[in-house]
C-alpha cells in the first residue's frame, strides 16, 4: 500500500489524503498515516513543482547541466566531495554516475553570468574537482515525466458505445 | 432521388432500430457549455508511445500494401502466443487465427459464417449495443437472456437454460461486460459450458475487456474449459487494454473450419486489416504489458472513487470487477433511465448513457464510464449528487 500511495504522490504531490483514500479504497486516517510515515522515514524528502519557465513572463531561471570529474578521496570516496558540492543553493540536482565523468549536476541561477560565476569561482576550485563541462539548457521538453508545451488537447466523442 | 418515393432499403435493415446511444449522442452534441462526459466507451489514454512509434516506423519503411488476408504472420504468431500464456488455450497461427478490423468485424463475420436464416442466437442483456443488430443483419434471431443486479450481472446456468430451444445455435458472451462491468466466476462459467456442450451450441466469446479485471480477480475464458475449444470462437482485440480504439484492430481464434469460413467473408468484404495498425499491434503484444498494467491500475482507482460516490449519494452501485463502467441503479430517483440521463444532462451538464440503450433489462440503470480523468470524475459526481437531491425534493 505504501508503494501505491507513493505512486500517487509521484504523479501529483498535491493530492489530498481524501483522494488517496478514495482511489485506493482505504480510510482517510490510513492514507494520512502512510503519508506521514513516508515523510518521517525520509522516503518522501519534499514536494516540488514543475514549472514551464518558457511560459513565465519576466525573468526566467537559467539552468545548466554540468559534468564534473573528481578525484575520489581515500577515506570518503566520492561522497565527501559530492556532499560539499550538494550544499550550494545553486545546485538543484546532483548524482554520481557511471561513464566518462563522475558527477552530474543541475545548477540553477537567475542569469547566465551567475551560473558561470558559480562554476568558475566555486565549483572548479573545490579540492578534488579535476574538470567541469557546462551545458546550458536552451529549451526543456520534459520534466519529471511531464511533457512541456507540446501536449495537444484531443477531443474524443462525447458518447460512444 | 427527389420525386422517387420508392423505398430501396432492405426490409430487415429498415426495421432495424438506430442505436439508443446514437440518439443520445445527438442530444449531447447539441448541448453548449461545459459538459462532462461519462458516456464514452473507450480509454481516455492516448495509445502508449512505443506502439504509436511502431506504427510510424512501419509507414516510414513503406509498409503501405495489403497484408495476407488472415493478417501479418508475425502478428498472428504473437497473438496465439499471448492467448496461450494468458488464457491457456492453444491455437495454430497458420489457420486458427484471423486479424480483423476490430472485434466488431470479427463478430460480424463470425455471425455471418455461422448463421442460417432462423437460427437463434442467445446473448446476455444488458449488452453492447451492436449484438442484437449484428445477429439480425446475419439473418439470425436474437434471443436475449437477462442478467440481474442480484447476481452482479453475471450469467447463471439456471437462467440460461430457460432460453435454450431446438433452434438455438450460438451463445454470445461478453465478460467482463460492457455496460455492467460483470465478470464470470469459474463455477458459473463451467455450468454455462456444460449447457453449451449438452445443447450443441457454438459459443462466441467477446473478451475485449479481459485484461481489465480488478481486485486480483483471475479472468477465465470459456474457451479454456474442457470440451469447449472446438465449439468456441474467441474474440479479442487491442482497443481497450492497449488504448487503441481508433486503430481498429482485433482478431478471432477458433477451430480451423470456422476461421476458414470467416476468412472467406473477410477476404471478399475487407481484404485485410489495416497494415500500420497490425504492425503497431505486434509492438503492443511484445512490449505493451507494462503500460497496459499502469492504465489498468489507474482505472481501478477511478472505479473506487466513482462507485463509492454513487453509493454515498444513495444510488446503489455494485462494485464492477471488470471493464471500465459503473452501472448504478437509479430507480430510487423515480425516473426512467432515459429521463435520468436527459435530466442530468440538461440540469448539470453530465452525460451518462441510459441503461435502456443496452436492452430492456438495462432499464433502471445508467452506464458511467470511469475511463475519464479523476478530476472530471470528482466534478461529475458532485453534479450528479446535486441532481439526485433535486429529484428527491420533487
Amino acid at each position: 500500500m505504501q508503494n501505491k500511495v507513493l505512486n500517487l504522490l509521484r504523479e501529483n504531490s498535491r493530492i489530498s489524503c481524501q483522494e488517496i483514500a478514495d482511489r485506493l479504497n482505504i480510510s482517510v486516517a490510513e492514507a494520512d498515516e502512510i503519508v506521514q510515515t513516508l515523510e518521517k522515514n525520509k522516503i518522501v524528502c519534499g514536494y516540488t513543482v514543475i514549472v514551464n519557465e518558457a511560459a513565465l513572463s519576466g525573468a526566467k531561471k537559467v539552468q545548466a547541466l554540468i559534468e564534473v570529474k573528481v578525484t575520489p578521496q581515500r577515506d570518503g570516496g566520492f561522497d565527501k566531495v559530492a556532499k560539499r558540492i550538494a550544499l550550494f543553493d545553486e545546485v538543484k540536482e546532483l548524482a554520481l554516475v557511471s561513464g566518462g565523468y563522475d558527477l552530474l549536476l543541475t545548477v540553477e541561477g537567475d542569469t547566465l553570468q551567475e551560473v558561470a560565476g558559480f562554476v568558475s569561482e566555486k565549483l572548479s576550485t573545490i579540492e578534488g574537482v579535476l574538470s567541469t563541462a557546462t551545458s546550458f539548457q536552451l529549451k526543456k521538453y520534459k520534466e519529471a515525466g511531464k511533457t512541456i508545451e507540446f501536449t495537444d488537447e484531443y477531443e474524443r466523442l462525447k458518447v460512444c458505445p | 432521388m427527389g420525386e422517387n418515393k420508392k423505398n430501396y432499403v432492405a426490409s430487415h435493415i429498415a426495421a432495424l432500430p438506430k442505436s439508443g446511444i446514437r440518439e443520445f449522442f445527438e442530444l449531447v452534441n447539441n448541448m453548449s457549455g461545459n459538459v462532462i462526459s461519462l458516456g464514452v466507451g473507450e480509454p481516455d489514454f492516448v495509445t502508449p508511445w512505443n506502439i504509436v512509434e511502431s506504427g510510424l516506423f512501419s509507414l516510414e519503411k513503406g509498409h503501405t500494401a495489403y497484408t495476407s488476408n488472415l493478417g501479418i504472420p508475425a502478428l498472428r504468431k504473437e497473438i496465439v502466443k499471448y492467448i496461450k500464456s494468458n488464457y491457456h488455450v492453444s491455437y495454430a497461427w497458420e489457420n486458427e487465427c484471423i486479424v480483423t478490423v476490430g472485434v466488431s468485424e470479427a463478430l460480424d463475420i463470425a455471425m455471418r459464417a455461422l448463421l442460417s436464416p432462423g437460427d437463434e442466437v442467445i446473448y446476455t442483456e444488458p449488452c453492447f449495443v451492436s449484438y442484437p443488430a449484428e445477429i439480425t443483419m446475419a439473418h439470425g434471431i436474437p434471443v436475449s437472456v437477462p442478467t440481474y443486479e442480484k447476481d452482479a450481472f453475471a450469467l447463471t446456468p439456471e437462467t440460461l437454460v430457460k432460453y435454450i430451444t431446438p433452434k438455438s445455435k450460438v451463445l454470445l458472451l461478453n465478460f467482463p461486460c460492457n455496460p455492467t462491468g460483470a465478470v464470470m466466476d469459474l463455477e458459473n462459467l463451467q455450468g454455462i459450458a456444460d449447457l453449451a456442450i449438452k445443447h450443441d451450441l457454438v459459443v462466441i466469446t467477446d473478451e475485449i475487456y479481459s485484461e481489465l479485471t480488478y481486485d486480483n480477480i483471475e479472468h477465465h475464458s470459456i474457451a479454456a474449459l474442457p470440451g469447449m475449444r472446438e465449439r468456441t470462437i474467441f474474440l479479442h482485440g487491442f482497443s481497450k487494454a492497449f488504448a487503441m480504439t481508433g486503430w481498429r484492430v482485433g482478431y478471432a481464434c477458433g477451430p480451423a473450419e470456422i476461421i476458414d469460413a470467416m476468412m472467406k467473408i473477410h477476404q471478399y468484404g475487407i481484404m485485410s486489416a489495416n497494415t500500420t495498425s497490425q504492425e503497431a499491434a505486434i509492438e503492443a503484444l511484445r512490449h505493451g504489458k507494462k503500460a497496459m498494467m499502469k492504465m489498468r491500475d489507474s482505472y481501478c482507482e477511478r472505479r473506487n472513487v466513482m462507485v463509492k460516490a454513487f453509493n454515498e449519494m444513495g444510488l446503489k452501485c455494485h462494485l464492477p470487477k471488470g471493464a471500465f463502467y459503473a452501472f448504478p441503479n437509479i430507480t430510487s430517483t423515480g425516473l426512467s433511465s432515459k429521463e435520468f440521463a436527459k435530466g442530468l444532462l440538461e440540469q448539470q451538464q453530465v452525460a451518462v448513457v441510459p441503461g435502456a440503450a443496452f436492452g430492456a433489462s438495462g432499464e433502471g440503470f445508467v452506464r458511467c464510464c470511469y475511463a475519464t480523468s479523476i478530476n472530471e470524475i470528482y466534478e461529475a459526481m458532485k453534479r450528479i449528487k446535486l441532481f439526485v437531491e433535486s429529484c428527491k425534493q420533487k
